[in-house]
């Protein structure tokens, strides 16, 4: 039950990177790709029925982690205090930046919602990397659950590595989202970024596997189970299919590819990290565990319950609300009074 | 200030804030709901601008609450770690079921009602509007069961060094969660149609759009009305829960001091808690106290004097505050009652437009003391006479907590003048200037 559970938690993780992490990447690239209030107006629109329902994963995500293994939720969320809270402002302001940018017309007052919203996606996209591969490396917290550091310590050469894997990746997915969404000039250089961050991605996935096999002993379940390493394999099958329909012009495919290496990403470091789900990198004894931190048996057969009946519900629908606005956004469709 | 206040105050101001905008979602959403209905059942356009207009109102007061809501969320593991790790167990699983059964509902059929209106029938565009009504109030109910269990905890055993859920359906069943769910919701109901006549009421007396306003307003006080009259019920049933279960802050709600049977009720007390006593008990009703709190003219009323010191809830804050929520509740219904009655004459009557005005925020600063009341009333217990709120907060450095707690109050404030902004920005603008591409092609086409 605590192992299925562990699995259910990761996978929880996987979806929101997935989904929240192309219009975290697509709002982050935005001041670099939008060369007028028009492509900025249409970059948003591409993410406005998605960027809300997306979110909730991550609500799930942590509230999933308080039910079925309350310790961790309390003492990862209290020991990645600072980060976490940084990454919560950075949510707000990048959510109303969405919705508030054109209900007011003032030069001023989008370009303080257009910073805003960069700095809600880049910051929160560079520090969910930061945490993850802190969290794979070890947290250094004591017997009291006490985090023995400041942010600072966080900011290691690990942890950044982390940090630069997920903006690339949610860079990638974000421009291709644009690439399937957009028309004319602005898919173009859509494309265009995302063949060229692609590159970089490729670069920095290296380094961070082979940085990984030194800094953390994620590997060392693919040792005692080489079966797993499908996962990787796949994981890196994905990421070049990516290239590959980029290369083919399949939009929608280059999309899903890139959106699933993410998924397989994030797969892979939960994989690794099992049973653990937040070692303490001050003594090993203290880590938490999907055994030692999880709730009872009662509680998590009624959470089971639950998440078997809603989530391929949810996965249902949110999925048709994608294929219900399917089309590619235009000038046009900015003449609408919804319209961001 | 040490670590506790800080992450309490952090607590009240992030709910506080957060409460300003979830009960009118509730509201609004219920009141949308209404006039698309009536558009999709008579065809009327007028409808369907009005379920426009609100709507655009509705959906920037949304977004507020969804990203204030998400903080709420975590801080209960950034600084409540060591409750969240106690009752996690059943507190944890109530969260997580709220988050799966109605967020991603609420989220996203909103999107799909604002984007949706050209790509989806009438009939499956106003069913998105009730799916967020109905999502909206499931939501309410399990946070609402998730605090009513940390008023009156049941259904749970002490084992494994924590608090683990045993009874399931009793901690959902229980009369103090389903009371508070009905108090708290129907609140929403009140705040939203309060708004809207107040809103209305403005605008006919600037004379703008007569017809709009009047419907909008027409609406809003049939469920004004409904909703203010059961809330009076709802409220005092839901006190005799308090009074059942929470016997210190039945007292200090009261201000009551002394264990008394047949307790009278006193119209002016102004409580006195450094001596423990009342300055001033004026204009008394023999034995109404007893008969209002448990429902018998001779029950016995507890004193705070029967309770250790450090049990007590402050008195004065709890006390003020709910005496002005009820005063507030009461006159809630006659304000319904009378536009009711003017319904047929609203522009003339503008003393009472003027007064409908001046209500708008009398809902919120109610619901919002309804708040303090519930919260502080139950300290010094995060879990009521089981586990002590300075047992629960996570321990932090001061200062970390001092700078989260200003940031907050930062965020908020540029959030909040952001939000309210565009609110009357978008009221001011009226119906019309919200929706010119949609009267004008309409209008040409037909």
């Amino acid at each position: 039950m605590e192992t299925l559970w562990f699995g259910i938690w990761g996978l929880l993780w996987a979806i929101y990177f997935s989904l929240d992490g192309y219009d975290l990447g697509l709002a982050t690239l935005r001041p670099f790709i939008a060369k007028s209030d028009t492509d900025t107006r249409i970059i948003n629109n591409t993410m406005a029925p998605f960027w809300d329902g997306n979110e909730v994963w991550l609500i799930t995500a942590g509230g999933v982690t308080f039910a079925a293994f309350p310790t961790t939720y309390a003492v990862m969320f209290s020991t990645l205090y600072t980060p976490l809270l940084l990454i919560l402002f950075g949510l707000i302001f990048r959510g109303v930046a969405f919705e508030f940018r054109s209900k007011h017309d003032s030069d001023a007052w989008r370009k303080t919602w257009d910073v805003l919203q960069f700095i809600g996606s880049f910051g929160p996209a560079l520090l969910f990397g930061v945490a993850f591969a802190n969290i794979f490396q070890g947290i250094p917290f004591d017997e009291e659950n006490i985090f023995q550091g400041t942010l600072l310590t966080l900011l290691n050469p690990y942890g950044i590595a982390g940090g630069v894997l997920f903006v690339t990746m949610f860079l990638v997915t974000g421009a291709l989202w644009l690439a399937v969404k957009s028309v004319g000039p602005l898919h173009d250089r859509a494309v265009s970024a995302a063949s060229k961050i692609w590159v970089v991605w490729v670069l920095v996935a290296v380094v961070f596997l082979i940085f990984t096999w030194f800094a953390t002993p994620l590997w060392q379940n693919y040792l005692v189970h080489p079966w797993l390493l499908f996962v990787p394999l796949l994981t890196v099958a994905a990421l070049f299919a990516t290239r590959y329909l980029i290369a083919k012009e399949n939009w929608w495919g280059a999309w899903g590819a890139a959106t699933a290496t993410v998924f397989l990403t994030t797969a892979f470091g939960v994989i690794g990290l099992y049973p653990n789900l937040f070692p303490s990198s001050i003594d090993p004894g203290l880590s938490l565990t999907a055994f030692n931190s999880s709730s009872s048996i009662k509680t998590l057969k009624i959470m089971l319950i639950v998440v078997l009946l809603f989530v391929p519900l949810i996965i249902a629908y949110q999925g048709w609300v994608h294929f219900l606005f399917k089309e590619k956004i235009t000038e046009k469709d900015l003449e609408s009074d919804e319209a961001y | 200030m040490d670590v506790e206040l800080l992450s309490r105050l952090q607590f009240a101001v992030a709910t506080l804030f957060h409460f300003l905008f979830v009960p009118l979602t509730l509201g609004l959403s219920l009141l949308v709901a209404i006039m698309e209905t009536i558009y999709v059942r008579t065809g009327d356009e007028e409808y369907k601008r009005m379920a426009k207009f609100w709507g655009k109102i509705f959906v920037i007061n949304f977004a507020v609450g969804v990203v204030t809501g998400i903080t709420l969320e975590f801080q209960f593991g950034t600084n409540w770690a060591r409750y969240s790790q106690y009752v996690g167990d059943i507190f944890g699983s109530l969260l997580a079921i709220e988050a799966t059964t109605s967020f991603f509902l609420e989220s996203t059929f909103i999107a799909v009602w604002l984007f949706g209106w050209n790509k989806i029938s009438p009939k499956l565009h106003v069913a998105c509007m009730w799916l967020v009504v109905i999502a909206s109030s499931m939501s309410a109910f399990w946070i609402l069961v998730a605090n009513s269990w940390m008023q009156h905890p049941l259904g749970y055993v002490l084992q494994n060094g924590r608090a683990e859920l045993n009874d399931f359906w009793a901690v959902v069943t229980q009369p103090f969660a389903i009371l508070t769910f009905l108090h708290t919701t129907v609140a929403g109901y009140i705040i939203g149609s309060f708004f809207v006549m107040g809103v209305s009421a403005y605008m006919l007396l600037r004379n703008r759009d007569v017809s709009f306003f009047t419907k909008s307003f027409r609406i809003a006080v049939v469920t004004g009305l409904i909703f203010s009259v059961a809330e009076v019920g709802i409220g005092d049933l839901h006190g005799k829960q308090v009074a059942k279960h929470q016997p210190t802050k039945l007292a200090a709600i009261e201000s009551i001091w002394v264990t008394e049977r047949g307790a009278p009720f006193s119209m002016i007390v102004i409580p006195d808690a450094a001596n423990e006593r009342n300055h001033v008990e004026a204009i008394q009703i023999p034995k109404f106290m007893s008969w209002i709190a448990h429902g018998d003219w001779n029950a016995e009323m507890k004193g705070l004097k029967d309770f250790p010191k450090e049990d007590r809830p402050p008195v004065a804050l709890v006390f003020y505050s709910f005496r002005i929520m009820v005063a507030l509740g009461m006159l809630f219904p006659l304000l319904a009652i009378m536009g009711v009655y003017f319904r047929n004459t609203l522009p003339q009557r503008r003393w009472y437009l003027w007064i409908m005005v001046l209500a708008i925020p009398l809902p919120w600063v109610s619901t919002e003391l309804g708040w303090i009341v519930t919260e502080v009333g139950r300290q010094p217990w995060i879990v009521y006479g089981f586990m002590r709120t300075r047992e629960a907060y996570s321990i932090l450095h001061p200062s970390q907590v001092a700078i989260s707690l200003g940031a907050f109050i930062l965020v908020y404030s540029l959030l909040g003048f952001a939000a309210y902004f565009l609110i009357i920005k978008t009221i001011l603008k009226g119906p019309e200037a919200a929706l010119p591409g949609d009267a004008e092609p309409k209008g040409a086409t037909e």
